[in-house]
């Protein structure tokens, strides 16, 4: 009754993976040196820094962000939580991998959201693409990551870079095809380029979405610290790992606890940011 | 040429405006192709042309194609057929680039809806048209500064749209179109949101500042006093097709048709209308005729009166009368020397101002221009006629 689709399908990619190992394995590892020589610097800095100056930086880029001095003090006060909880080591690998993978979103999903909002036809072919990335469950993805890039900290971003770039790329379409259709055309009647538009029109009013895209991403890619840490990332995600595996549930709610504070900066201090970013919106009074 | 040169230009929004175009040439109605097809004609077979230094007023009910036209203009939108000119150059052929860069140095807009850039301040937007050109920031904002005091905004420059009235907002644009020194203004209804004072204000600067520049402006405006006010010409859209062009007099006297008519009805063409758009010219113009040249000139004509000019101008009447009496009694060498001092009008005035002299006269009255000269005259019966009904004139007739 039903013909057998799935042993073919399956062969197939195995042998897909095999050739990309067999003939292109030198290009990806290239790649995964050139983004391990980022994440390990970044990670040295973080660790190697004492954590009275990580503090004063969190409080720092806090209040740039939100010009508020309470919410620059409040997340001073939860970083040094996290060191609290016996966990400052751990939290600094996560950064680490979160910076070096946002940032890798960042620069693909911005400007995959930029042409998806310029071309109908970029949109279609995008569109169920972002729907494959974000439904697929990751271990499939994991596991042919696994054998291009071996285990450790490289598929544990591009995983979270697959799983986390789909709200940036969205939420940019969205921006950009939200701003509204009369200020472009006042630029375009001035004479305007289009990237003239897109500089100086289109991306500043997507903005406030675009940042909505980037905290989504944040969110998402500390929900996959815990999955990176079973394919060899260290951090926090390591620890609810091990309270899982030595039936320690006291453990594992101290690694939960840091990553949702760790959420928590992230998302007060990009909201703020977002929220100014559209003072212009508002009437002084 | 023409600066600006428009011709047999159609539009049709709509899912297949060339099919649309060929049922409307067959004859099929705005409606009927709209409930039928879901194509809206904007612009049916459109061809005008605006002169260098001219101010051209596009008049029109809402939903007419006005600011569909305009649009036209700099190719924010592609005509589904026709052409379009300006200053010689072919403007549907110009490539991207080249259509950019005829955007930034010839023309600049005002819009209906504004169009502001809401995350700039008040002197960024006006500095937008300069800095899209690729001019230096110190430079661009102590223009773009002159023209935020110009229109009224002075102390608002570091506000951002959102904390202006729309009025403001209107006047930002407007500062943003003149900002960039473009040959060729287009304002779609760029005075709409301004109260009745600012309005007739910015109207006044306006006119002043093309008595200046001579910019060559294309005006939108559903407000008939403003377009008599600004216009050297007025073009009157009904349904995406002209229904007239002509200048304030023109339309105001001799309407096209009966859409153009009620337009006009209800204008009081006695202050609107000034006496060189409806004086006549004079019957019989005497210089240093002899009383006997005179005399059979003015039965020649049938003329019982006649306008004596000189050197410095418009002199005064004579009658038949009189000029046979000094012929009998050889008072006079010639009509000069007999000419009666009487009342002149300005022919830059209206006509309700000439009303009163018109009507205490019991002959036509010489209207002479700002040097002196005869231009023509005027009568209480000319008045009568202009100021009359549409429907009275008929009548007559
Ligand atoms: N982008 C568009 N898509 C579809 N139809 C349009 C579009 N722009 C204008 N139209 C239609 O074209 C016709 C003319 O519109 P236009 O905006 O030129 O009118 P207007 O004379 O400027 O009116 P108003 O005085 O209200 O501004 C209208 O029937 C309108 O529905
Ligand atoms: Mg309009």
């Amino acid at each position: 009754m039903f013909p057998d689709i799935g042993t073919p399908i399956a062969d197939t990619v195995n042998q897909f993976v095999e050739w990309l190992i067999v003939e292109h394995g030198a290009f990806f590892e290239s790649i995964a040196n050139g983004v391990l020589v980022v994440l390990v610097a970044i990670e040295q800095t973080l660790r190697s820094a004492p954590p009275p100056v990580i503090l004063a930086a969190v409080g720092v880029i806090a209040f740039a962000a939100s010009r508020n001095v309470l919410l620059g003090l409040a997340m001073v006060v939860l970083a040094w939580l996290v060191g609290c909880l016996g966990l400052w080591e751990q939290a600094m690998q996560t950064v680490a991998l979160l910076i070096v993978a946002v940032g890798i979103s960042i620069v693909l999903g911005i400007p995959l959201g930029v042409l998806a909002a310029r071309s109908r036809i970029a949109r279609a072919v995008i569109n169920p693409i972002l729907d494959l990335m974000q439904t697929i469950p990751s271990f499939v993805y994991l596991i042919p990551a696994a054998m291009l890039f071996g285990l450790g900290k490289v598929p544990a971003i591009l995983a979270t870079v697959i799983y986390a770039t789909p709200p940036l790329i969205r939420l940019t379409d969205l921006g950009i095809r939200q701003v509204d259709h009369d200020v472009v055309e006042a630029s375009r009647a001035f004479g305007a380029t289009r990237g003239q538009i897109l500089r100086g029109v289109q991306i500043p009013l997507a903005l406030p979405s675009i940042m909505q895209g980037i905290n989504q991403t944040t969110m998402m890619a500390l929900a996959m610290v815990v999955i990176a840490s079973m394919i060899g990332a260290r951090g926090i995600g390591e620890t609810v790992l091990i309270g899982l595996q030595r039936n320690d549930p006291g453990t594992g709610l101290l690694g939960g606890l840091a990553i949702v504070i760790l959420a928590v900066i992230f998302d007060r201090t990009s909201q703020a940011y977002g929220a100014r970013l559209q003072a212009y919106r508002r009437v002084r009074s | 040429m023409a600066l600006i040169e428009v011709r047999h230009v159609s539009k049709v929004f709509g899912p297949a405006p060339k099919k649309a175009l060929a049922l409307v040439r067959e004859g099929m109605g705005k409606d009927e192709l709209l409930a039928r097809t879901r194509n809206v004609l904007a612009l049916d077979d459109v061809t005008l042309s605006v002169e260098r230094g001219e101010t051209f007023v596009v008049m029109g009910l809402s939903g007419s194609g006005k600011s569909t036209l305009i649009r036209h203009l700099n190719r924010l939108i592609d005509p589904t057929e026709g052409e379009i000119r300006i200053d010689g150059v072919d403007v549907l052929g110009l490539p991207n680039r080249g259509l950019e860069t005829f955007r930034r140095e010839k023309t600049a807009m005002v819009f209906q809806r504004f169009g502001l850039l809401p995350h700039r301040t008040v002197i960024d937007n006006v500095a937008y048209g300069l800095e899209i050109r690729g001019v230096a920031k110190a430079e661009r904002r102590t223009r773009a500064a002159a023209w935020v005091s110009t229109v009224g905004l002075a102390g608002y420059e570091d506000r951002y749209p959102a904390e202006l009235s729309g009025g403001m907002q209107q006047r930002v644009g407007l500062a943003r179109a003149l900002c960039t020194d473009a040959e060729i203004l287009l304002m779609d209804e760029a005075f709409s949101a301004l109260d009745p004072l600012i309005r007739s204000q910015m109207q006044d600067e306006l006119m002043a500042l093309q008595g200046r520049l001579r910019k060559t402006i294309v005006f939108i405006t559903h407000d008939l006093d403003e377009a008599l006010r600004l216009g050297d010409r007025i073009a009157i859209l009904k349904d995406g097709r002209l229904s007239q062009v002509g200048t304030p007099a023109e339309i105001l006297l001799h309407p096209a048709d009966s859409y153009v008519r009620a337009f006009v009805k209800d204008v009081n063409r006695a202050r609107v209308l000034t006496v060189d758009a409806v004086m006549k010219p004079p019957p019989l113009r005497l210089t240093d005729e002899t009383l006997e040249e005179a005399l059979a000139a003015m039965q020649r004509r049938g003329a019982e009166i006649g306008y004596v000019v000189g050197d410095q101008g418009y002199r005064g009447i004579v009658t038949r009368d009189a000029v046979s009496a000094a012929l009998r009694n050889h008072a006079a060498p010639n009509v000069a020397a007999i000419a009666v001092d009487s009342p002149s009008i300005g022919s830059g005035v209206s006509i309700a101002e000439a009303l009163p002299a018109t009507l205490a006269s019991t002959f036509p009255v010489a209207v002479v221009d700002a040097d002196g000269a005869l231009a023509g005259i005027i009568s209480a019966d000319r008045v009568g006629e202009v100021l009359a009904p549409f429907e009275a004139r008929e009548a007559a007739e």
